[in-house]
This record gives C-alpha cells, structure tokens and sequence, in this order.
C-alpha cells in the first residue's frame, strides 16, 4: 500500500475518532431540551424547575472533561487533508463555503455556551447559552453529514483549462449541496449523534435521568437505524462494493446490537455498539469513495482522486512518521482522562452555582 | 470590492482578533501554573487563591482564542484555495503537527485542570496547567514556522508537473532563519502581554483595597506581573532587533517600508515622528536620528539601505515581465502609512509597558504598597499597550509583506479561492465580524464582572473528594 492510501485511511480514522467522541457531546447537547427539562421526558412531578436545571448541568458536566478534546479530531482531520491531500482540503473547504460557515458559527456559539453558561447565575444568561449549545449541537452534525455525503456522491467539479490534474472547481451553488441523499446523510448523523449521546448518558449518570436516558435512546436509535438503512442502501445501489456492503451490513448489525444492549441495561456495550456503528459507516463512505476523494459529477477524469491530490512523497513520509508516533500517545492520554472522570453523577454531585449575579 | 480585498479584509480583521486571546493564553497559563506550584510547594493558601482567580480569568480568556482559531484553520481552504493547493505540501504540515502534537494536549489537559479538583494527585493536577502551556507554546512554533515560509520560503522546490512548491526538507522549514527569531519575539511578547494583564488586574485590586487583609497578596501578583512584562520586554528587544536586521536581508523592502525609506540611502536615519505624504512619494520628518535605520537594519551606523523606488524597479524588471503569472504585481509595494505607523506603534506601546513594569517594582518596592488612586490609570492601560503592540506587529510584518502571499513566489491576488464569489465572502465577513463583535461584549463584560469580583476565600479543593461528595467543579 501506498503512502497516499494509507494517509486516505488515516483521514477516514480522524473523522470517526471525531464523530464517535465529538458524536456523544453533540447528542448530549441535543438531549439538553428533552432530559433537562421541567417534567423531564414524561412529566415526573419530582423534577421541578430547579431539578431541571440541575439535570441540565449532569448533562452539561458529563462531557465537561472532554468535549473540547474531541473537537479536535475535526481539527486534526482538517489539518491533516490539509497536509496529505492539499487539493482535497483546497476544493471541498471553497465548494462547501456557506454550510462551513454556518458550521463554524455553529461550532463557536456550542463552545462558549460550554464554558460561559455556568460563570453567572442569571436565568437568562443560562437560557441563551442553552439555546446556542443546543442549536450547535443539532446544526453541527448535520452539516458534518451533508457535507460528507456530498463528498460520497460527487460534485460538479471541472478542470480549469491548463490546471494540474487534482486542481478541479466547485462549478454548482448551494442549492447542489442541498440534494435530498446529503440531506439524509445530515439527518443519520444527527440521529447517530443523538443515540450515541443517549446511550452515553446513560452510562455516565445515575438515578431518574439514567432510565429516561436509556428510554430516549432506545426511540431515536430505531429511527436513526431506519434512516441509516435507507441511506446505506441508497448509497451501495449507486455506488456500492463488495467491501462497501460488508461494512454497511455491520454498522447495520451494531446499531440493532446497540438498542438493543440499551434495552437490557448493558449500557457500556451499548454505547461501544453505537461507537462501531460511526466507524462502519464512515468506512462505508471512504469505501465507496476509494480510489476518489472527490468525484466529479461533470466528468470523471476531473475527479480528485488518491493519487492526484495527494502530497509529494517525502511530505506523507514526515506525516506518517509523526502520525505513528504522536497518535498512540494522543489515545493514551485521552483514554487516561476519560479513566479519571469515569465515575457516574447525579443531580446531588452539583454544587450550588456561581455567586455572580 | 473586489473576492480579493474582501479576503484580505476578513483574514485581517479574524487573524488580529484571533490575537488578541492567544498572547493572553500564552502569558496567563505560566503564571496561573506557577501559583498553582507554588502552593503545591509552600501551602500558602494566597497563591492557590491567585491560581484559582488568574485561572478563571484565563479560562474566560481561552475559550475565545480557541473558538477564532478554528475559524482559522478553515478560512485557509475556504478563501484561499490556490495558496493552498500551491503551498499545502510545506504548509499544511506544521498545521497537522500543531493539531496533532499541540491542541489536543492543550485541550484535554485544560480539561483535566478545570474538572481535576480532588480527582488527581495535586502535583499532578498543578503540572497539567505547565502542559497546557507547552501545548500554547508548541502551537505558537509550528503556527509560526508556518508564517516564516510565508515571509521567507526555504526547504522547498517547485515542481514544475504539479504546479507547485512542495517540501524538500522539512528541518529547513521548522528552522527557517526567520523563524527561528520571531518565535521568541512572540513568545516574549505573549509573556509581556500576560504579566501585564496580571499586574494590571492585580494593581486594580490594590487600589480597591479590599479586604485590608490581602494587600499583600495583590501586591505579591504585581510585582510577579511586573517582573514577567518587564524581563520578557527585554528579551522582545533583543530578538527584535534580530529580527529587523534579517528582514533587512530576506525583506529588504518590509524595512524600507517601516521607515518609508523611499531613496537608497547610506547613514538612513529613523524618524521618531513625521507626516508623510499618502501617496508615498515622500515624508516630513519631525524628529529624526541619523543612521538610527541603517543601525536597525544592519548593526552598522553607515551602512546603505534599499529605498522603496529602487526596489520596486528591481521586482518590476525581475517578476512584472507576464501580467497572469502568479508573481505578478504593478506596484510590488505594501501600503506605506500603515506599516510606517504600525511599526512605531508596536515599538511605542511596547516601551510604554516596559516603562510601566519598571514603575510598579520601583513603587512597590521593599513593602510598600500602591494606594494612590492615579495608578488606576496604569492598571487600566498596561494591559492594552502590550497586547495592542502584538496586534500592531502583525499588522507590520503582514502588510509589509505585500504584495506577496509567498514572498517572491506568489501574489496575494494569485492566491484567492477562483470559485468563491465576492458576495460570499462578504457574507461570511459580516458573519464573523457580527459574532466576534457580540461575543468581545460578552467577553469583556464577563473579564470585568470576575476581576471585580476578585479571589475566593481560601478551600482547600485538592484533598481528593469521595465519591458522593458534591463536586468542586460543575458545568
């Protein structure tokens, strides 16, 4: 196997470690609104409005540690296409220029509520954060998805008159990005996000919100697994292998697995369940994808592929020597932390809030 | 105007916001450290206090240095695709490295700080907040041999099938000449910028005297702030100084622009102030010492430096021969008032720092404490005359740059994303500039509410907690 293979390989690694981790906070995010509200998922009297926002803040502290790490396999990924495929990162970063946009207020609206919401005590200060992580948090991975599938699928792409071969242009609009598979696409990931971030809950909680946890994540997971049928399907009728349809029959498997592990109370399985689920289905994608890394729609021979957007050898050679260097150490440490916070909380582990009004 | 100038214009107006959190980060996550050991060490309950108080302050700080820095890393491919198809062999590279070896050691280990109360070995937990400063600092390199190549291209050749400079020797890049003294240069200027804020934030709550009982803990952060602005100051002179005389060599017309020098000149003097012509043809100087340039720029007092008309001619006749190769330019001329006045700017509020630092050792010296209400000035404005110095140095080595993207090896015009139109950007330019300019009010806001607020009464959160205790931290 050639270097630039192994470095398309290495790509398709960074964004399940981004999806499979960053994943779970989006959903714990999403989950903010159902579990965290007065009531909680179905109207039980003893979580009153300061029950809820102590709900809330489980929620929130649950990923506290660790959603900022995870944002970096976005980063990574990014960087690294960057590096390995520059016409790669050059074509699809200007191609998806308004959804990356949204995507990046999405991203920067999620964040600050993270660290801002709790440094006042105000009812409305801790609703407009709300509002942004939950917002972000559903807008985010369903930009991931679009832009992803769209990727999968092709764009009209063409070769400047006189341009290397790998230096093709977006020729569409926005609206080409809006087709309803990359639509789909947005709503499994969405859906993944939301079971994973379910299933998460569950294991990293205790008490009420534990059960309604398991409940919400048993429902979202059979729609989120009817969604990601169709997508499969579609996807490997089109454009499908042999590997292609390997892959997407285990990531359909593990998703049943992972509802039903949540079913049974085997929270930690179900939640490594939903984890190889994001990895068969971007492996789904990078499979029907290879050898291309983006097809063209307008004629094939524009397509980027491998070979013609990849690096220059000596540029990969470097790259993979830190890759296989630094990503061991990167797992090691983040395992570690998430070893360190591993114990479940519940509301009475919350303190009281800030005194700043 | 044109996809191109509104590229510019938003590279310009996110990169120096983006910059204006990052020297914070740098500054602020040593000393937070330091206090942080220090009472690991001693068990002096003050300077857990400071390292709890420094540390929120540097969270508040940090969380928009991250969230612009992202903007950053796509902004590349977004509205420059050509650079980046044309560079992203050599360049992309130290942006995975800094991913890969800096943000996630940045990232999960200032998670391990906020939410590590109790959880870890104290010493443990204090060497986490020295880790997320390695990761500050190791990011800044790489970031920054980045924008080295950008200034002075080495390590590469250009491939004439591809249609691009790709990478022949990756330790050339990570130890290009510019590089390796502007590292420093912006490193002690990070350390300027942080001490300045500690010793700003800490004079505040000397003048506001509250409890009577912690004077002396204040005046402990002020002369610590002190010390941190004024020694790093010396080290930015220094590397400075460096940096001017081999721009003068790789750059010869950036250090013609900083003076707008505009005739080839020997003993060029430096003017201290002036009013120049816009158009740039010439300048009135007010006050002006001789051979003060060609000292700057060379270590000589009379030695010839390239004025701005000569150079332009020499670029004209070497790059200006075919108007669609990508190194053509029809002026090869930064603009001349803004890194004239940029340059002086950085230079001024640095030394306004410095002589600030100097000031409160010197007041605050063998015990004595500030009282009088007119130091409220200074902890005011020292904080911004370093910070805005960063912000100004990078307007002058940018502009100064001009019109290069790659210095001698492509145009900014030539660098422009082809299929991105001019509305897009602007869209996307009033996007950003809308929410950086609402989350600066929340920021600003919320840094003034804490440093009001001032140090929590001592608790000792270390001592690890049981399992069903309440947490010392929640979200």
């Amino acid at each position: 196997m050639d270097l630039a293979t192994f470095w398309f390989i290495l790509i398709g690694v960074l964004w399940i470690g981004f999806l499979a981790l960053e994943g779970f906070d989006f959903g714990v995010g999403m989950l903010l609104p159902v579990l965290g509200k007065e009531g909680g998922l179905s109207g039980d009297p003893a979580v009153t409005p300061a029950e809820a926002e102590k709900r809330r803040r489980v929620l929130l502290t649950t990923i506290g540690p660790h959603w900022d790490g995870n944002e970096v396999w976005l980063l990574t990924a990014g960087g690294a296409t960057f590096a390995a495929f520059p016409h790669w990162y050059a074509t699809m970063f200007s191609a998806f220029y308004l959804p990356l946009l949204i995507l990046l207020v999405a991203l920067i609206v999620r964040n600050m509520g993270f660290e801002y919401r709790h440094k006042r005590d105000n009812d409305t200060w801790r609703r407009n954060w709300d509002l942004s992580i939950i917002a972000g948090s559903f807008v985010a991975p369903l930009l991931v998805g679009v832009a992803l599938t769209n990727v999968v699928r092709g764009l009209p792409l063409e070769l400047p008159a006189g341009a290397p071969a790998g230096a093709s242009e977006f020729t569409g609009t926005l609206f080409t990005l809006l087709n309803p598979m990359s639509l789909l696409g947005g709503l499994v990931i969405v859906g993944l996000s939301l079971t994973h971030g379910a299933f998460f809950t569950a294991l990293k909680t205790d008490g009420s919100i534990r059960a309604e946890a398991r409940e919400v994540g048993t429902k979202v997971g059979v729609v989120t697994a009817l969604l990601a049928v169709i997508l499969l399907l579609w996807l490997g009728v089109t454009q499908g292998t042999v590997w292609s349809w390997i892959t997407t029959a285990l990531a359909a498997v593990s998703l049943l697995a992972g509802i039903w592990f949540n079913t049974q109370g085997s929270e930690g399985k179900a939640f490594a369940a939903t984890m190889v689920t994001t990895a068969m289905a971007v492996a789904t994608y990078f499979l029907v994808l290879f050898p291309n890394v983006m097809p063209s729609t307008t004629n094939p021979d524009w397509s980027l592929t491998i070979e013609n957007a990849a690096s220059s050898p000596l540029t990969l050679k470097i790259m993979t020597g830190a890759a296989l260097v630094f990503t061991p150490i990167v797992l090691a440490y983040t395992a570690w932390t998430y070893w360190i916070f591993r114990k479940r909380l519940t509301t009475a582990h919350i303190p009281a809030p800030v005194k700043v009004p | 105007m044109s996809n191109v100038d509104l590229a510019r214009w938003q590279f310009a107006i996110t990169t120096v916001y983006h910059f204006l959190f990052v020297p914070i980060t740098i500054g602020l996550s040593a000393i937070v450290a330091w206090y942080h050991t220090r009472y690991v060490r001693r068990k002096n309950p003050d300077d857990m206090r400071l390292a709890k108080f420094f540390g929120k302050l540097f969270v508040i700080n940090f969380a928009l240095g991250l969230v612009t820095g992202i903007v950053q890393e796509f902004q590349f491919g977004m509205n420059w695709s050509d650079y980046s198809r044309f560079v992203g062999d050599i360049f992309g590279a130290p942006l995975a490295f800094e991913a890969l070896l800096a943000f996630f050691l940045e990232s999960t280990f200032l998670g391990l700080w906020i939410f590590g109360w109790g959880r870890i070995p104290e010493k443990l937990h204090a060497a986490t907040m020295w880790i997320v400063h390695i990761g500050t600092v190791l990011s800044a390199y790489f970031i920054l041999a980045a924008n080295s190549f950008m200034q002075n291209p080495v390590g590469f050749r250009f491939n004439e099938v591809t249609g691009r400079a790709e990478m022949a020797d990756f330790i050339a890049v990570l130890t290009n000449k510019v590089q390796l003294v502007t590292f420093p240069h912006v490193i002690f200027s990070s350390y300027m910028v942080g001490g300045a804020v500690v010793m700003g934030v800490a004079i505040y709550r000397m003048l506001k005297a509250d409890p009577p009982a912690d004077q002396g803990m204040w005046r402990h952060a002020a002369r610590a702030g002190a010390v941190v602005t004024l020694v790093a100051s010396l080290g930015v002179v220094v590397s400075g100084d460096i940096q001017g005389k081999i721009m003068t060599e790789v750059q010869p017309m950036k250090m013609a622009a900083a003076e707008a020098l505009y005739e080839t000149q020997t003993r060029a003097p430096f003017s201290v102030l002036s009013i120049g012509t816009l158009d740039g043809s010439e300048a009135t100087e007010i006050i002006s010492i001789p051979g003060l340039l060609s000292w700057l720029g060379t270590g000589d007092w009379d030695a010839e430096i390239q004025g701005i008309n000569d150079l332009r001619r020499v670029y004209a006749e070497e790059y200006g021969g075919d108007p669609d190769s990508i190194v053509f330019d029809t002026t090869y001329t930064p603009f001349i008032p803004l890194t004239y006045w940029s340059f002086r700017f950085m230079m001024g509020l640095g030394f306004v720092a410095m002589a600030a630092s100097a000031a409160v050792l010197w007041a605050t010296r063998s015990g004595r404490f500030l009282s009088d209400r007119k130091w409220m000035w200074v902890a005011i404005l020292t904080p911004l005359a370093p910070l805005f110095a960063n912000s100004f140095g990078w307007i002058f080595t940018e502009v100064g740059r001009q019109p290069w993207i790659v210095h001698e090896l492509m145009t900014v015009q030539s660098g422009v994303s082809p299929s991105v139109s001019a509305a897009e950007v602007l869209i996307s330019m009033i996007v950003y500039t809308l929410v950086y300019a609402i989350l600066a009010v929340v920021e600003v806001k919320l840094f003034i509410t804490y440093t009001r607020k001032g140090a929590e009464p001592y608790e000792d959160d270390e001592t690890s907690a049981s399992d069903d205790d309440t947490l010392a931290f929640a979200y």
